[in-house]
């Protein structure tokens, strides 16, 4: 049978058994479980007995929470205050970096290192430097100068930040290295017009630079986003024993639907929480595609 | 030649074929899970081996997994069919799995609940239903006030046996740098640790109250007894002679092993890891109690049960097995190697168990312990860290905030125990 097929549709079937693999992993491990969550979000399982069809008692249930809320607020507030931070950070180390002869592959190395640190050993790391006396590092250096102890972690207002920086940190090498190869592929040439035409360094910066590094600064927003939107290992690793504390200031909706799953084992409610992210992901994305597309 | 091979053949296949019958005829396999804590497995592997010579037609066979996994796991495999005969599970787990029908009670012949009920301590009765029990512990754990000898000695106090003394104690051992930071705590405090099981089963009740009511279905706390222990609790961290802060040296356990904490609560499982801690001196003691002599403690266990996958001779085979792991000789073997207590006063309050210097304290708890029935432990514990959060980070009054963790609490016991599956 297959003998009597065209050599085109012979290639048509051997494309589609490669394909099959792919597909059928897929299919598996995507998006079958994506579909049950979404299923799961309709009724109440505590993992062990039947699954109850409830409706949309989940969703009722989410809406009224209030700790979702603030959860929810405290996702965005690690997105506004990650992104756009991590990206003018790294954008000026790389812009600096690129400019730099001096030891510039040790320089690289060292902004790289902590992106391939493991995020749990450097959240403990962290966590003892932000402990008040006598152990933490940082109140360990205020108070032999007589300042005041600072409650870093301790505090519902400067937890999150607290939280966030190592997270940025953590994130900025790869975003350097990104923006280095982006500012690579600049021609030379448009630069040396520019100084032929005597042009001040700021005007170089806003009409060449900048413009042509659009593509990776997009790319990196939307990388980045997608990160800080699903933090939870930094947040984890440095509240463990009060997750998302004091009273869920550092909360982010991953930590949320980690705890409802399988601490209070209420599969339902956390797959509830899961479809949520899931939107709110695509919303973030298909926006910031519009954006990718308009360059 | 050819004659003997034939006849070595025929007798070789005689002797397979007799050890076959046999085998198939007697010999029962049946799994048994736990999570992995080097002390339980090895403890497990004495029991396993002193059972197999005495029952040579079953083999126990062991799994375990990291503590971390446990519970997902084993919620996972039983539901599907895929796992053990017997498991151990946590005393709060129990009701989901009566509930979704995956173990199955103990035979009320084997296991007569009136025996039960005289023979194990009697906390261990939040496992009864009706006439049978649905699961039975090993072994017992209870909370006791630890204490580091150096620093006591250093301050000239004795071990305190009385909440008034420990608070004594506690400031005579607290020690402050020139800007009034601490440096040392006299006391350990966090509702993250066991200050919650404390709080709750300790210190309301020494204060009068009952913290639920209802078989742990309708939060109690939000009355005199329990405003009384949050405002004694509270004293132990807030004010300008507090002996402790919440949060000093990251968490209670590590205070007290670095020896900057003079005293800590905390339950037996802690013993082995400070046995480990070089350089530390410590002893242990019986939770304080007030001026009147009222104490009270909470005490916590692992049980094992029977799931429903055991049918004809494995559940025989699970039977003799629960029997023997919860006999006397099995207790003692459990509190010689892990360190955990007997369930049973026979063999806990022997003259040499309840005299020990470390087990004692623990075990003269248990005669006055009670159990909490959590619906999810984790989500009240969690309640309690936030009471406290209120009142510290945000300036709430004691009254404000223990009657917003007890209608939170209220919140959580009202949905399990009124879903759909239990």
């Amino acid at each position: 049978m297959y003998r009597n097929l065209t050599i085109r549709q012979k290639q048509i079937v051997w494309a589609w058994a490669f394909l099959a693999i792919p597909i059928l992993f897929y299919g598996v491990i995507r998006f079958y479980p994506t579909g049950n969550a979404i299923l799961i979000s309709f009724q109440e399982w505590n993992l062990l007995g039947d699954r109850t069809w409830t409706g949309l008692e989940n969703y009722q249930k989410l809406f009224a929470d209030p700790v979702f809320w603030k959860v929810f607020k405290n996702t965005f507030v690690y997105l506004l205050l990650g992104t756009p931070i991590s990206l003018v950070i790294s954008f000026v180390i790389a812009y600096h970096l690129d400019k730099t002869r001096f030891m510039h592959g040790f320089l690289r190395m060292l902004y790289f290192l902590p992106f391939m640190t493991s995020a749990v050993a450097m959240a403990w790391v962290w966590r003892w430097f932000y402990q008040p006396v006598p152990v933490g590092l940082f109140n360990n250096a205020l108070a032999s100068i007589g300042i005041p102890q600072f409650p870093f972690l301790q505090s519902t207002t400067w937890a999150l930040p607290s939280v966030l920086a190592p997270a940025i940190w953590a994130g900025l090498g790869f975003q350097v290295i990104i923006f280095m190869a982006g500012l690579r592929a600049i021609p030379r040439s448009y630069y040396e017009a520019a100084r032929i035409d005597g042009v001040s360094s700021w005007t170089v910066l806003w009409e060449i630079t900048l413009p042509l590094l659009k593509p990776t600064i997009v790319f990196i927003v939307v990388f980045s986003s997608i990160g800080f939107l699903r933090i939870f290992d930094h947040v984890f690793n440095m509240t463990t024993n009060n997750p998302g504390g004091p009273l869920n200031s550092t909360k982010p909706l991953v930590l949320m639907i980690y705890e409802t799953a399988f601490s209070a084992f209420d599969m339902g409610y956390a797959a509830a929480q899961t479809v949520v992210l899931f939107l709110v992901l695509l919303v973030v994305s298909l926006i910031q595609l519009r954006l990718l597309r308009d360059s | 030649m050819a004659f003997f091979n034939v006849k070595a053949l025929a007798v070789a296949t005689a002797t397979s074929a007799a050890a076959l019958f046999s085998t198939a005829a007697q010999a029962v396999e049946i799994e048994y899970w736990q999570y992995f804590f080097d002390a339980r497995v090895t403890a497990m592997e004495t029991l396993i081996e002193n059972f197999q010579e005495a029952n040579p037609d079953i083999t126990v066979k062991m799994t375990h997994f990291p503590y971390a996994d446990y519970r997902t796991k084993v919620a996972a495999a039983i539901p599907a069919g895929e796992g053990p005969d017997v498991v151990q599970l946590f005393y709060g787990w129990l009701n989901d799995y009566v509930a979704a029908e995956l173990i199955q009670p103990l035979p009320a012949d084997v296991f007569p609940a009136s025996q039960i009920d005289a023979e194990f301590f009697p906390m261990v009765q939040a496992m009864k239903e009706g006439d049978a029990y649905w699961a039975l512990p090993t072994a017992v754990r209870s909370l006791a006030l630890f204490y580091n000898e150096r620093l006591l000695e250093e301050a000239g106090v004795e071990p305190p046996t009385t909440l008034d003394e420990m608070i004594a104690a506690a400031k005579a051992m607290t020690k402050r740098d020139g800007a009034g930071n601490l440096t040392q705590v006299g006391m350990t405090a966090g509702m993250t640790a066991q200050d919650h099981h404390w709080w709750r089963e300790g210190l309301i009740r020494q204060f009068g109250g009952e913290p639920y009511v209802d078989d742990y279905q309708t939060v109690n706390y939000n009355s005199d007894a329990g405003l009384e222990a949050l405002n004694f609790y509270a004293s132990l961290f807030t004010g300008d002679d507090a002996v402790s802060a919440i949060g000093f040296m990251d968490e209670p356990q590590a205070a007290f092993k670095a020896g900057r904490a003079g005293l800590h609560i905390d339950g037996s499982f802690r013993i082995g890891s400070l046995n480990d801690t070089r350089g530390l001196k410590w002893g242990v003691t019986e939770l304080p109690a007030t001026a009147d002599g009222t104490r009270s403690n909470y005490s916590s266990y692992w049980v094992n049960a029977i799931t429903t996958k055991a049918e004809g001779e494995k559940y025989d085979a699970a039977v003799k097995f629960m029997q023997y792991i919860t006999s006397d000789e099995a207790m003692q073997v459990w509190l010689d190697v892990v360190g955990e207590l007997p369930a049973k006063p026979s063999v806990g309050l022997t003259e040499e168990n309840s005299n020990d210097p470390v087990f004692g304290p623990f075990i003269k708890g248990l005669a006055y312990a009670h159990t909490t029935k959590f619906a999810n432990e984790s989500g009240q514990r969690q309640l309690m860290v936030e009471m406290i959060e209120r009142m510290t980070l945000q300036g709430m009054s004691a009254e404000e905030s223990l009657a917003i963790a007890a209608e939170a609490e209220q919140k959580i016991l009202d949905e399990y125990y009124n879903s759909a599956s239990n």
